[in-house]
């Protein structure tokens, strides 16, 4: 955890007026979005809403056509500028787990490598041993299969303990124990380290399971956001009505 | 006789070597970069690359012959530092010329194979601009190593542009390909051939370390 961890409850994220745009397409445009510190929050909505555009965003990973988002005091706008102290207490797990061409130790310690971190054998054994992967550390991560390589992605997130972990439908395609599993560690990172998920899933169970608020994004706009109970049980919005129900057509 | 050919075929490792050494520094950043960046005016710099790695390699020898002569452009300064013609260094810049493109246009080819998502997946995992091109870099070096040994293959049996610019003088230009060309004009087809077993060994053995290098990540 960084220094300048955001006390629980407080917002790590302040989101304002916020646009993307690809090819003077808007795809995105939040007025307002309060991330809390310490939340998990899912972010819902059919294909193409631009919920990964959003994360990307949130991970300062491109900067906005317009708006701001304020981090932890600091703010990324269109210049896309963050200090990189900041930006490395943000990771993103991507749903292809875009392992590197070494082996599954190696990939576990890359970001810490890039942090000059060396001495830190025993969190990266800690990490696979808690992914259950501690006996393959020394095979090559391109042969692991799908649900062996998103364990791999989510621990080489996790050694990083980052403040914010983002999480990019982490477990579509993958089988129920695998599900289970990555559900499982991102609770317990949730609740033993206090760190804040940002969880996009296509799943209204997963969002159930997990969440305490939940966003629903549509064409790019932010039509609701509430606590996970309200709003599964009394949508304000028809259209969140619609999704929820499963009777959106996407 | 024996130090004779020992001398060719040293003088041959050192020219191609130092050659291949310069164009590998400057070819792989550039590649690199060309293969990552997108900047005005890219699509004509990599145009240029693809010319360059088609290009006919007597006439890079050639421009060198004419840049480096006593009336041209460099030779005309005098400098005293500066490669003179029929020198083992008029050689070794006519080679790097050679490689060069070579070596940034294969390392280009393979960093634009590397998917973009992993360049994304490494920014996200708090890399910076340049330890994230180093983590690219190092996902294509397969493709990478096979640049090196394109521009090795390119030079060591160059005859050409070595012959223009080294002149084939006994004792101080001689390599190998000119060597086989002077002998088998003169009949000395058993010089020439072993020779050429030589030149044929040295390309076998460079490939052969060059794999290995690339370890286990070759038999995906
Ligand atoms: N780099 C890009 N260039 C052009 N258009 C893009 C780019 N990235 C995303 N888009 C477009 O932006 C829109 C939102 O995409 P985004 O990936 O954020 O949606 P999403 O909500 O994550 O969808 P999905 O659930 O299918 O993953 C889409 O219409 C997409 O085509
Ligand atoms: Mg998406």
């Amino acid at each position: 955890m960084t220094t300048a961890a955001t006390p629980l409850n407080q917002n790590i994220y302040q989101v304002r007026n916020l646009v993307q745009t690809y090819e003077n397409r808007r795809v995105l445009e939040i007025e307002a979005l309060d991330i809390l510190a310490g939340e998990v929050l899912a972010l819902v909505g059919p294909s193409g809403a631009g919920k990964s555009t959003l994360l990307r965003l949130l991970n300062f990973l491109e900067a906005p056509t317009q708006g701001r988002i304020i981090y932890q005091g600091s703010e990324f706008n269109t210049s896309g500028d963050m200090s990189l102290e900041k930006r490395r207490s943000v990771t993103t797990v991507f749903q292809r787990p875009m392992l590197l061409e070494r082996t599954v130790y190696e990939n576990v310690a890359f970001g810490l490598r890039l942090r000059g971190q060396r001495d830190s054998k025993d969190r990266i054994a800690a990490a696979l041993e808690e992914v259950g992967l501690a006996n393959i550390a020394r095979q090559r991560a391109r042969t692991l299969s799908g649900g062996e390589a998103q364990r791999v992605a989510l621990a080489r997130a996790m050694v990083l303990e980052p403040d914010v972990l983002l999480l990019d439908e982490p477990t579509a395609n993958l089988d129920p124990y695998n599900v289970g599993l990555i559900e499982a560690i991102a609770r317990r990172l949730n609740q033993n380290h206090g760190t804040t998920l940002v969880l996009v899933t296509h799943n209204v169970f997963q969002a159930h399971r997990l969440a305490d608020r939940v966003c629903f994004l549509l064409e790019g706009k932010l039509i609701e956001t509430g606590p996970v109970q309200e709003f599964f049980d009394q949508p304000r919005d028809p259209r969140t009505h619609a999704f929820v129900n499963g009777e959106m057509v996407y | 006789m024996i130090a004779e050919f020992n001398e060719i075929v040293l003088l041959s490792l050192q020219v191609t070597g130092i050659a291949l050494f310069f164009s590998t520094l400057i070819g792989i950043p550039v590649g690199v970069a060309m293969g990552m960046a997108r900047f005005p005016g890219r699509k004509l710099v990599v145009a240029l690359l693809y010319t360059g790695m088609g290009f006919p390699p007597v006439v890079v020898g050639l421009f060198v012959y004419l840049l480096l002569s006593r009336s041209g452009p460099l030779g005309s300064l005098g400098l005293s530092w500066m490669a003179q013609l029929f020198t083992p260094g008029a050689m070794i810049i006519a080679q790097t010329v050679i490689s060069f493109p070579l070596v940034a246009g294969f390392t280009m080819a393979a960093v634009m194979g590397v998917d973009p998502a992993v360049r994304q997946q490494v920014m996200a995992l708090g890399a910076t601009s340049r330890q994230a091109a180093l983590t690219i870099l190092s996902e294509a070096r397969i493709g990478v190593i096979v640049s090196i040994i394109a521009g090795f293959g390119g030079i060591i049996s160059e005859v050409g542009a070595v012959m223009l610019v080294g002149g084939n003088i006994e004792g101080r230009t001689r390599v190998l390909t000119t060597a086989i060309v002077l002998e088998t004009r003169k009949g000395n087809f058993d010089l020439a051939l072993a020779l050429g077993g030589v030149l044929l060994g040295i390309t076998f053995i460079a490939n052969l370390a060059m794999l290995r290098l690339q370890g286990k990540s070759f038999d995906r």
